[in-house]
């Protein structure tokens, strides 16, 4: 038998169904690849009885003759944003260590109630906030990729779900969680060669999902091609009334609906993203990108966005702003960490707790957020940003006049070295300037992986829908993977 | 506008957050570049526009006005809420004196 970690989300849940192998066959491959990566730091936790306990329901309930759930089988790698009842819960945080949600977030639930199982909890950037997995505080996650010139220097994964991708491009898992607040789920899909989509903003609930900037963050699933994407977000998704901001609508059958034509359908390059001093491979793969959803029956037009250049720093107000309110409520009291110096008072007790809990990136995004924030500034920074973020929604509703979709690379790079870009906070920001128009408009937006440079690392194409249109993304995105014919994957040396 | 140790030091004291001085000095000049750097939104002109609030339109949910709707965010639940507090006493979360 082929090896089953090789398999994607659809090849197991199709081959569990037809009883071509046992779901306690696959999950038992899977712990073994978990168990055997630890080199790879890409989980923080292991629940192997998780994923074992999800796959003998499955195998019972095909021994009993019952209709499998949709997910029956399938194990999968949890970020650890998401709370998950009985299993420690940081966010790669120190001030978060030690506390066990009581309770599941919406997206963890409606995957366990499709029938997932999960292999553990994946390591990220400490509460969302990086682009390299550089800022856990439990390590670094290592890209399971090498360049091709023979050196070992070692990769980061991309951020903030880097153990996510890490672990889906290392067949640790056939499917990972991620969020994505400017880029998380996009920008380390496209370090790694795999697919992942953030859905329009408000499909996923975000109940249970650690805060970071509540208005931009969105779950959303990372695998190794555009349908297993398309299986994991059906169930992802879904109206939950514990979320204000969740849309009231129903999930459509985005597998069903996926189709590879993109006859009638306009594509949108936008001009503005031809930025300077791109990578001529970036730039040449974008080509490549044009050329294939042409070849699928897609007409190219040229659109522009105008405001595309402020995106990043009015990001890096709203984000920042966003994460000092929500993230105010670690104070050492109701959970996590409490540092409690002899003889110190309360205000005493929340400074050193929170200076001793949150990780440098942390505190530079609170500390950015609280400035914009304070009397005298609002104004200036934060209102100012949120008009610009209007300005920004305008251009993509403008762009929509005359396309469909826009095709635009992932990031600006492929994936550096670790320790390359962490000393220089405004260089690790802009790898986010593809990715965080989209998310500051809400839309639906996927990577999927188009070549490899000159290094043999992979490189991304990024589509961005109108919202609520997954489907057109997705099918704009399986047009891009069956003519790129991507199948290059790292190999083996952890 | 830069960013001085001192202004490092009252925002922080805002965020509540301990700092060194040696911490305030070297993250003043960061603070300042990074601050600089999102100081060019500054140029564009947004008069007459509105502040983003919501990015996808999206009505605001009334739900039923009933006692405990959601076991798990309704009441009854202290020992839940307080499993996980560093310091409980008797179904109270604890802190140290607060009135000198």
């Amino acid at each position: 038998m082929a090896d089953l970690t090789d398999l994607g989300v659809a090849a197991i849940r199709d081959g569990v169904r037809v009883g071509a192998f046992s779901a306690r066959e696959v999950a038992d491959a899977f712990i073994v690849n978990v168990s055997r990566a630890k080199q790879l730091n890409a989980f923080l936790v292991e629940t192997p009885e998780h994923a074992i306990a999800a796959a003998n329901a499955a195998d019972a309930a095909r021994a009993a003759g019952e209709t499998l759930k949709p997910l029956a089988g399938v194990p999968i790698g949890m970020k650890d944003l998401f709370c998950t009842r009985g299993v420690p819960t940081t966010a790669a945080s120190h001030i978060l260590e030690g506390f066990t949600p009581p309770y599941e977030s919406t997206v963890s639930q409606n995957l366990w109630d499709a029938g997932a199982g999960m292999l553990g909890k994946l390591n990220m950037d400490q509460f969302a906030m990086g682009s390299s997995n550089e800022t856990s505080y439990f390590g670094n996650v290592l890209s399971p990729w090498r360049r091709s010139d023979g050196g070992n220097a070692p990769l980061a994964p991309g951020g903030s779900s880097g153990g996510s991708s890490a672990a889906v491009s290392a067949r640790l898992c056939p499917g990972a969680t991620g969020t994505d607040t400017g880029g998380s789920i996009r920008q380390p899909a496209a370090f790694t060669g795999i697919s992942g989509i953030k859905p329009t903003y408000g499909r996923c609930s975000r109940w249970g999902t650690i805060a970071f900037a509540s208005s931009l963050d969105q779950a959303g699933p990372m695998a190794r091609d555009v349908r297993d994407c398309a299986i994991l977000l059906e169930a992802m998704a879904g109206f939950d009334p514990k979320d204000a901001t969740s849309l009231h609508l129903d999930v459509p059958a985005w597998e069903h609906g996926l189709s590879n034509s993109m006859a009638g359908k306009r594509v949108g390059v936008p001009k503005e993203y031809r930025v300077e001093g791109m990578p001529e491979e970036i730039e040449a793969l974008w080509q490549s990108g044009i050329d294939w959803l042409r070849d699928a029956g897609a007409e190219i037009v040229e659109v522009s966005l105008p405001h595309t250049k402020y995106a990043l720093p009015a990001y890096y107000i709203i984000a920042p702003a966003e994460a000092s309110s929500n993230l105010a409520r670690y104070d050492g009291v109701r959970y996590g960490l409490r540092d409690l110096p002899e003889g110190a008072g309360l205000q005493d007790m929340y400074a050193a707790t929170r200076a001793d809990g949150f990780g440098a990136e942390v505190k530079r995004r609170i500390m950015i957020g609280t400035y914009v924030l304070s009397a005298g500034f609002y104004d200036a920074y934060y209102t100012q940003a949120q008009k610009i973020r209007t300005l920004i929604a305008r251009d993509f509703e403008r762009a929509w006049e005359q396309c469909d979709v826009l095709l635009a690379p992932t990031a600006p790079s492929a994936a550096f070295a670790l320790g390359e870009k962490s000393a220089d906070p405004i260089a690790m920001y802009l790898n986010d300037v593809f990715t965080v128009p989209s998310s500051l408009a809400g839309l639906p937006a996927m990577s999927v992986p188009g070549g490899l440079d000159k290094a043999g690392l992979p490189l991304g194409l990024q589509i961005i829908g109108k919202p609520l249109d997954e489907q057109g993304v997705l099918n704009a995105g399986l047009a891009i993977e069956e003519r790129a014919g991507f199948t290059a994957r790292p190999e083996s040396w952890w | 506008m830069s960013v001085d140790t001192n202004t490092v030091k009252r925002i922080a004291g805002l965020a509540r957050i301990a700092i060194s001085d040696e911490d305030a000095a070297r993250l003043a000049p960061e603070l300042d570049n990074i601050l600089g750097w999102i100081e060019q939104l500054g140029e564009v002109d947004t008069a007459g526009v509105e502040p983003t609030a919501a990015v996808v339109p999206n009505a605001t949910r009334l739900r039923d006005d009933v006692i405990n709707a959601d076991p798990l965010t309704g009441g009854g639940i202290r020992d839940l809420l307080m499993a996980n507090a560093p310091e409980a006493e008797h179904g109270f979360f604890t802190v140290p004196k607060v009135i000198e």
